[in-house]
C-alpha cells in the first residue's frame, strides 16, 4: 500500500503540467515557481513573477507550488513614460 | 498667490532653497522625463543627461528567457545615477496595478510609484475609481505614490486621504502634444492645494507648454514622448530643461496679471503735441 502510494506520488511529480506563462500555453514539469523559473532558462536575470495575478516575491518563488493551468508572469525592467 | 515664494527669494540665491522634494527626497531638475520610444539606448541617455532631469520614470514588461534586454536596462539606468519611478502603465484594474507595483518594487528597488490605473483605451484616461483604491493599498503597504490623475479636486482629496502626498494631473491625454487642454482648472488645483507637490504629467508635446505648466506655480513636469518622438531629442530635452527652470524663476518673480483693457506701458505726461482739452 506504501508503495502504491509512493509510485502515485511519483507518478504525480513528473506529470507535466499545463501552465501559461507571459500569457502563452507551456507545458512545464516544474511543481514550484523557482523550478519553472530554472528551467525556462533566466538563469540569474533580474525578473519578477506573480502567478495568477498576484506577485510573488522572489523568495518566495520555492514555496510556491504549481499546478495546472495557473498562469505566471516573469516580467523585467522595461523603458517607460 | 505668490507671497509665499516671494519671501523666500533673497538676492538670487532663491535656487538653493526653492527646492523640490517629493516625499522629502530632494532633487535638483523639476523636469521628469520618461525612458520609452527613444530612437536607440544611447539617445536616451544623452537625452536624460542633457535635460538635467532628476527622475526618470521606467516600467517592467513580460520578458522571454531568451530576451536579457532588462538586465541591460537596468544597468544602463542605474549608470546615470538618477532617481528611478517605475510605473504601472497598462494596468486596467487596482488588482493590475497593485501588483505591478509590488513587481516593480522588488525589481527596481524602491518605494517610488507612478501609479496609473487606465479606464479608456483611446484616452487613457484615468480610471479614478481603481486609481484610489490602489493608492490605498499601496501607500498602507509603505510605497509612496505618485498618482496619475485628473484635475477633479473630489478625487484629489480622495487620493490624498488615501495617502498620496503628492498629485499628477495630466496635461492632456498621453502622447497627444496637446499641451495643458484645461489650464482654468489646473489652476483651481494649484490654488486648492498649496502645500502639496503638484507635477503636470501627460499630454506635453512642447517646451513652451512644460513652461505654462510652470508659470502656473506647479512643482514639477513630467513629460516623455516629446522629447523621444522631437527630431533631435537631445536637444529637445536640454530646450524641455531649460524652459522648466525659466518657467519656474518666472513664477517666482511673480507674473503680472492679465487684463483687457490697454494700458500704456510708456508714460502718458510729457507726450510732445499733446493738447489738453482738445479731441483728437
Amino acid at each position: 500500500m506504501q508503495q502504491d502510494a509512493r509510485q502515485a506520488e511519483q507518478g504525480t511529480a513528473a506529470a507535466s503540467r499545463g501552465l501559461f506563462v507571459n500569457g502563452e500555453a507551456c507545458a512545464s514539469a516544474a511543481a514550484t515557481l523557482t523550478e519553472l523559473v530554472r528551467e525556462l532558462g533566466y538563469g540569474e536575470r533580474r525578473v519578477a513573477t506573480a502567478v495568477n495575478g498576484q506577485f510573488v516575491a522572489g523568495s518566495e518563488r520555492d514555496a510556491t507550488q504549481l499546478k495546472d493551468g495557473d498562469r505566471v508572469e516573469i516580467v523585467a525592467p522595461r523603458q517607460g513614460g | 498667490m505668490n507671497i509665499i515664494d516671494r519671501e523666500r527669494m533673497t538676492d538670487g540665491r532663491a535656487d538653493a532653497a526653492d527646492a523640490f522634494a517629493p516625499y522629502g527626497q530632494e532633487v535638483g531638475s523639476r523636469l521628469l522625463l520618461g525612458t520609452a520610444q527613444y530612437p536607440s539606448p544611447e539617445i536616451l541617455g544623452n537625452a536624460v543627461k542633457s535635460s538635467g532631469a532628476g527622475i526618470v520614470t521606467v516600467s517592467l514588461r513580460r520578458e522571454a528567457a531568451q530576451g536579457g534586454g532588462g538586465d541591460r536596462f537596468f544597468e544602463l539606468i542605474r549608470s546615470w545615477g538618477v532617481h528611478v519611478l517605475p510605473n504601472t502603465a497598462g494596468c486596467r484594474t487596482a488588482k493590475e496595478a497593485i501588483n505591478t507595483a509590488l513587481m516593480a518594487r522588488e525589481l527596481f528597488d524602491t518605494r517610488w510609484v507612478k501609479l496609473e490605473v487606465i479606464a479608456n483605451d483611446d484616452t487613457l484616461q484615468p480610471d479614478v475609481f481603481g486609481l484610489v483604491e490602489a493608492a490605498r493599498e499601496l501607500s498602507g503597504q509603505g510605497f509612496e505614490v505618485f498618482p496619475y490623475t485628473t484635475e477633479d479636486l473630489g478625487v484629489a482629496e480622495r487620493l490624498m486621504a488615501a495617502g498620496c502626498d503628492v498629485l499628477m494631473p495630466w496635461g492632456a491625454p498621453i502622447g497627444t502634444a496637446r499641451g495643458l487642454a484645461n489650464p482654468y482648472a489646473l489652476k483651481t488645483m494649484r490654488n486648492y492645494f498649496p502645500g502639496v507637490p503638484l507635477v503636470v504629467d501627460a499630454g506635453i508635446g512642447a517646451p513652451s507648454h512644460a513652461m505654462h505648466a510652470m508659470e502656473l506655480g506647479f512643482d514639477a513636469v513630467l513629460l516623455n514622448t516629446a522629447v523621444a518622438k522631437a527630431d533631435d531629442p537631445v536637444e529637445m530635452a536640454a530646450a524641455f530643461g531649460e524652459a522648466v527652470a525659466a518657467g519656474r524663476k518666472a513664477f517666482l518673480a511673480g507674473l503680472m496679471e492679465p487684463r483687457d483693457m490697454a494700458a500704456p506701458s510708456t508714460p502718458v505726461a510729457g507726450t510732445p503735441f499733446f493738447d489738453l482739452g482738445q479731441k483728437r
